[in-house]
């Protein structure tokens, strides 16, 4: 491997956690700034290395509050800025991330999950950040998130959070956990020109032109163009609730209005943004819901089922926010009932009850070990039995 | 007296003028030391497109806002980060924060420290005075022990920052102190700091006469301001641990001045990587 490459096209052997950073380099990253936490530390490690080689900044911050802050103003100087941290870091990152969704900052940040709450289990497993990672930060705010299952997802998924993120000017987090962090597999890195990139949209005007309004979105897709500092622009970027030149706007009318396009300009458009995997789903009479390490575990049940001759199906989840609730929707014409198995005590079993009037069965740990296929089998089959 | 009208004002070219009044209290010292920071950024030779100004929450945090740059108005106590990350991804950017004292040194004390040990290049311009202005008058990490607050009715009972001398320990390249009266020294100061490479920072004591001064029987902005004009002793080289503030002692001296003015290289997260290749 040559440091000076960005793309280092080629089967790799390659832990989860260097490959979401190789995921950054393939991305065009140009900024992180993070702070050390297991069981993140890897991707941190690897960009420290890997960053300055190309001429790109690292960062190891005082906290995470200010990793996240740096994000922010890094992402609107016109870098393309990422982080990596575990739930303990998620929590302080949960202020700017706010800011991040007001200021309408493209950012990228992984989360390894790890067994919590608090410090909970620095070292192992757990899948219990999902719903901070929709709802950590005060009021009401759209993001993007995936949730890879192998260390080649690791890499797909961090390029594709950097799209997210600048095509719809979000915060996108690659919500991976400790077990696919720490697990070393084949990933392919396809050639540089292979590497898919959306640009983010700028603006048709010029600087000074006084009919610009840079927090006016003009467009369908309800996502304003960005300027970045030093272009000549000159305008208020500002986490107090603003108007459409920015500037701060602290009244109902212009609050609900920018709210609502802040939330909306995800959800009208969630079908543009959910990803999933669909395995013996067609003729499915029960429908298993899973992502990350436990979609893994998810997979071996419903093949073992499958040879028991249980109709089960596996929608194996790619993207987790915006939800794919039109899916869950359509299965619940079609599956008798839902199981979701996670390593939490029922977060994303909680979001697919909302859409369905049928039975949803969560497979539950608290996390701190992978789960078997075992304790999912003996669901399917109970439910299948009952069904 | 006849009617003066102007049609202007030498400043409005760094103002956004159809934002004005601003929100500032009458007698508040922001609006002065945004002045001095405007008048600085029209004589600093730098193009007004290559300044950026960032600001954490609280009175002076509104100060961004009113000026025709690259302006952002971020979280709380997080400005400097912020700043710290425009001012590498833009190298060549002039990044001030403009806040105040709770912002800078409660909540993102630890953002501080950690900037003026790297030397981070930006100039960091706060506003104290000695209180939680906007919140209404809480008592904060500058405020003198003893003096009255919303929230230290019987008296403060927390020793203060020397905020002079914590900056200079940390690592700021160059550090001043002058009041809002000051306005020609603290625009020169200013033009100093943008002329510096590396942490530059700049105490402005800011009179607060609804948050501070009245609590604490010093009356109104004017009474604060001849405080200032009467105490003040301009001394560049004075010894730093000796620079506290007690607005309300009426026999120490409040020690201005630009007291550190040093050279050191700044942060540069490739620095060791130009160095590998000049070897």
């Amino acid at each position: 491997m040559s440091p000076e490459e960005r793309v280092l096209t080629g089967n790799h052997f390659l832990l989860g956690d260097y490959a979401c950073a190789e995921g950054a380099m393939a991305a065009g990253c140009d900024f992180f700034a993070g702070y050390p936490i297991t069981p993140s530390s890897e991707t941190a490690e690897r960009l420290a290395a890997r960053l300055p080689a190309v001429g790109a900044i690292f960062v190891q911050m005082e906290d995470e509050l200010a990793s996240m802050a740096a994000l922010v103003g890094a992402s609107l100087a016109g870098a393309r800025a990422m982080s990596a941290t575990s739930g303990p870091g998620f929590s302080l990152m949960m202020e700017n991330i706010g800011m991040a969704a007001m200021m309408e900052a493209p950012c990228v940040v992984v989360n390894i999950q790890r067994g919590a709450p608090s410090t909970g289990l620095p070292t192992l497993v757990g899948q219990g950040d999902m719903m901070q990672c929709k709802w950590g930060s005060h009021g009401d705010y759209e993001i993007v998130a995936y949730s890879p299952s192998s260390p080649q997802e690791c890499f797909d998924h961090v390029i594709k959070a950097f799209n997210t993120a600048d095509r719809w000017r979000v915060p996108a987090f690659v919500m991976a956990d400790e077990l696919i962090g720490h697990m070393t597999e084949r990933v392919v890195i396809p050639p540089a020109d292979q590497i898919p990139r959306v640009e983010r949209k700028r603006p048709r005007h010029k600087p000074g032109d006084p009919s610009f309004l840079h927090c006016l979105a003009e467009d369908e897709d309800l996502v304003p163009p960005i300027v970045h500092a030093g272009e000549g622009y000159r305008v208020n970027f500002d986490s107090l609730s603003h108007d459409e030149k920015g500037y701060p706007a602290t009244f109902p009318e212009p609050h609900d209005k920018l709210v609502r396009r802040l939330v909306n300009k995800i959800r009208l458009h969630a079908d543009q943004i959910i990803e999933y995997e669909e395995i013996f789903l067609d003729d499915a009479e029960l429908a298993v819901i899973a992502y990350g390490c436990t979609a893994r575990s998810a997979r071996r049940a419903v093949n073992e089922a499958r040879r028991e001759g249980i109709r089960v199906g596996l929608l194996r989840l790619i993207s987790v926010w915006p939800f794919p609730e039109n899916r869950v929707r359509e299965l619940s014409n079609q599956v008798k009932a839902f199981v979701v198995p996670e390593l939490n005590l029922g977060q994303m079993s909680r979001e697919t009850e909302r859409f369905t009037s049928l039975p949803v069965i969560g497979v539950n740990h608290a996390g701190g070990v992978m789960m078997a296929p075992d304790p999912i089998l003996d669901t399917i089959r109970e439910v299948a039995k009952n069904a | 007296m006849p009617e003066v009208q102007v049609e202007g004002h030498p400043i409005d070219t760094i103002l956004r003028t159809e934002r004005l009044p601003h929100i500032f209290c009458p007698g508040c010292g922001i609006g002065p030391a945004m002045h001095a920071y405007a008048q600085a950024i029209l004589e600093s030779g730098i193009p007004r497109d290559g300044h950026a100004c960032v600001s954490g929450i609280g009175c002076a945090g509104r100060v961004p806002g009113y000026l025709d740059v690259d302006s952002y108005h971020t979280t709380h106590g997080r400005a400097i980060p912020f700043a710290m990350a425009i001012a590498l991804v833009k190298p060549d950017m002039e990044v001030t924060v403009f806040s105040g004292d709770g912002d800078l040194f409660g909540i993102g004390g630890n953002h501080f420290i950690h900037a003026a040990r790297r030397n981070v290049d930006i100039n960091v311009i706060c506003i104290n005075n000695f209180n939680y202005g906007m919140t209404g008058g809480q008592v904060g990490p500058t405020t003198p022990l003893g003096a009255r607050a919303t929230t230290a009715p019987y008296g403060n009972t927390e020793p203060p920052f020397n905020l002079p001398y914590l900056a200079a320990a940390t690592g700021a390249v160059f550090v001043a102190r002058w009041t809002a009266l000051h306005v020609r020294q603290l625009k020169e100061a200013i033009l100093r700091a943008m002329q510096k490479k590396g942490f530059t920072f700049i105490e402005v004591l800011s009179p607060c006469p609804v948050g501070f001064g009245s609590p604490n029987d010093i009356g109104d902005a004017i009474e604060e301001v001849w405080l200032y004009r009467e105490r003040c002793v301009v001394d560049h080289n004075a010894y730093l641990p000796d620079v506290d503030i007690d607005l309300r002692r009426k026999d120490a001296p409040f020690v201005m001045g630009n007291f550190v003015d040093i050279d050191k290289a700044p942060f540069d997260p490739l620095a060791m990587m130009k160095k590998k290749e000049g070897e």
